[in-house]
């Protein structure tokens, strides 16, 4: 079982540590930053999928024998560039939500927001924090 | 075998230490870093795993366009993390747990990695894809095949969410968006750096003539559109980043990057609307030469590489210049 489910196990390792970031952590762009993580895990484990021992790349060749699967590989491909253009428009909302409060930290923006009735109970520990 | 075994192991490591240590950091800066070594690991990996294609996608856009993104927006934003407080822990960790463990449970009915017999392997599209369409299409690059062919439509799909992306980054960043358009005259620039200056004078030209051989080379070695784009739009990031943003947009004018968005995403709908016209079906290339199929084939391959580069430089062009202007306008 070790032997032949490793490397789904080190990746949904990899996928859970960008998910953890952007479950817990507060920042704007650290929650981009895990998106990425978690994106990046998402992809390594379709594409070993379609991996095949002593394969090669399926680029068809008369000495070669053995190919791995094209098909997630295409999928892949596309999906990695469509990621970077939708991390584009999440940093560009970032860049107008800190224009616009001052601040990235979701305590603070929920603190500094007009429609909210001014508590300020939820910003008090992350603002000691970030001092 | 246990050759392979080692690497990858000591490769997944390598990854997931990276992993963790971006979730740790607080200096916004060094997690961007961390997070280009992370894109550079997987490129190594996808490269391991028979994906040369994206590998080099990974290369270019991990390491190269989304490091320069998430960097200019640090620049214009905070670059330091407040403290996660231990409340917000918690809750992370509790779905972290529960969903890996139904990861790991619903995996022990994985086939085994590397499997020939895998239910993957087995389906009947597998010799489709890799050996019907050496007749078919007749390109030895299955994976461009099947892109650009076979799953064109999903392709366009693709394309059309990226376009819609540079969209929405126009109009949220864009000149609409911005009511002031005061510029401090005191700009930085790289090029005053003579190194930097002479290198990139340099380079650009092979980075540009690279892009090109991507693109056309895609057919026959790893490449294509969306690589080739994303290159192309590196050669701009770099004459914007040296040279500074109003030199490159004489260079490069926002009218025409919003030309070229529009104009990749039509020459592929045109593609398909043409192939109607002639009788075959939506992006059925065969009927482009008729008696030939392979020739229109080669012919529908070739423009619909063409037009997504197109549209995925000038987007990432344009995404770029966005997030500079920004900049240099506050």
């Amino acid at each position: 079982m070790i032997a032949s489910h490793y490397v789904y196990w080190m990746l949904f390792a990899v996928m859970l540590t960008g998910l953890y970031v952007v479950i817990s952590h507060a920042n704007l762009l650290k929650k981009l930053i895990g998106l990425s993580v978690f994106q990046v895990g998402v992809f390594l484990f379709f594409i070993s999928l379609g991996k095949v021992t002593g394969g090669s790349a399926p680029i068809i060749s008369p000495d070669i024998q053995t190919y791995s699967h094209p098909l997630p590989q295409v999928l892949i491909l596309t999906a990695i560039v469509v990621g970077v253009a939708t991390l584009a428009v999440g940093l560009a909302l970032a860049v107008r939500i800190f224009e616009a409060y001052g601040t990235v930290e979701e305590a603070d923006l929920i603190a500094r927001d007009p429609a909210q009735p001014a508590s300020g109970l939820t910003a008090a520990d992350d603002d000691a924090g970030e001092r | 075998m246990t050759t392979f075994a080692l690497i990858n192991v000591t490769l997944l490591g390598i990854l997931l230490a990276t992993a963790l240590a971006i979730a740790r950091m607080r200096a916004l800066y060094e997690a961007t870093m961390l997070a280009a070594l992370l894109s550079l690991v997987t490129a190594t990996l996808f490269v391991l795993l028979d994906a040369v294609d994206v590998a080099f996608t990974e290369a270019a856009v991990g390491v190269g366009i989304s490091t320069v993104l998430l960097l200019g927006v640090l620049a214009l934003t905070r670059s330091w993390e407040a403290v996660t407080s231990q409340r917000r822990r918690l809750p992370g960790l509790l779905v972290v747990v529960l969903a890996g463990g139904a990861l790991v449970y619903a995996s022990q009915d994985l086939p085994a990695f590397g499997a020939a017999d895998s239910p993957v392997q087995l389906h009947p599209v597998t010799d489709a894809y890799l050996y019907e369409s050496q007749d078919e299409v007749g390109i030895p690059n299955t994976v461009t095949a099947v892109l650009a062919s076979y799953r064109a439509l999903d392709t366009l799909g693709e394309l059309v969410v990226v376009f819609t992306a540079g969209l929405a980054v126009l109009s949220v960043l864009g000149p609409l968006a911005r009511p002031e358009q005061t510029r401090p005259g005191a700009d930085f620039h790289l090029a005053d750096y003579r190194v930097i200056r002479v290198i990139t004078r340099l380079l650009l030209p092979f980075i540009l003539v690279f892009a090109l051989y991507v693109l056309f080379h895609g057919e026959y070695g790893p490449g294509g559109g969306f690589q080739a784009g994303v290159i192309f739009a590196t050669g701009a990031v770099l004459y914007g980043l040296v040279f500074g943003l109003d030199r490159a947009q004489q260079v490069i004018p926002s009218w025409a990057l919003w030309l070229f968005i529009c104009l990749g995403l039509l020459l592929y709908l045109g593609l398909g609307v043409a192939t109607m016209l002639l009788g075959g079906s939506f992006l059925d290339y065969d009927v482009l030469s008729p008696g030939h199929p392979e020739t229109g084939q080669h012919l529908g391959i070739l423009l619909v590489e063409m037009a997504i580069g197109t549209t995925v430089s000038a987007v990432m062009a344009m995404i770029f210049f966005s997030f500079a202007s920004r900049g240099a306008s506050r």
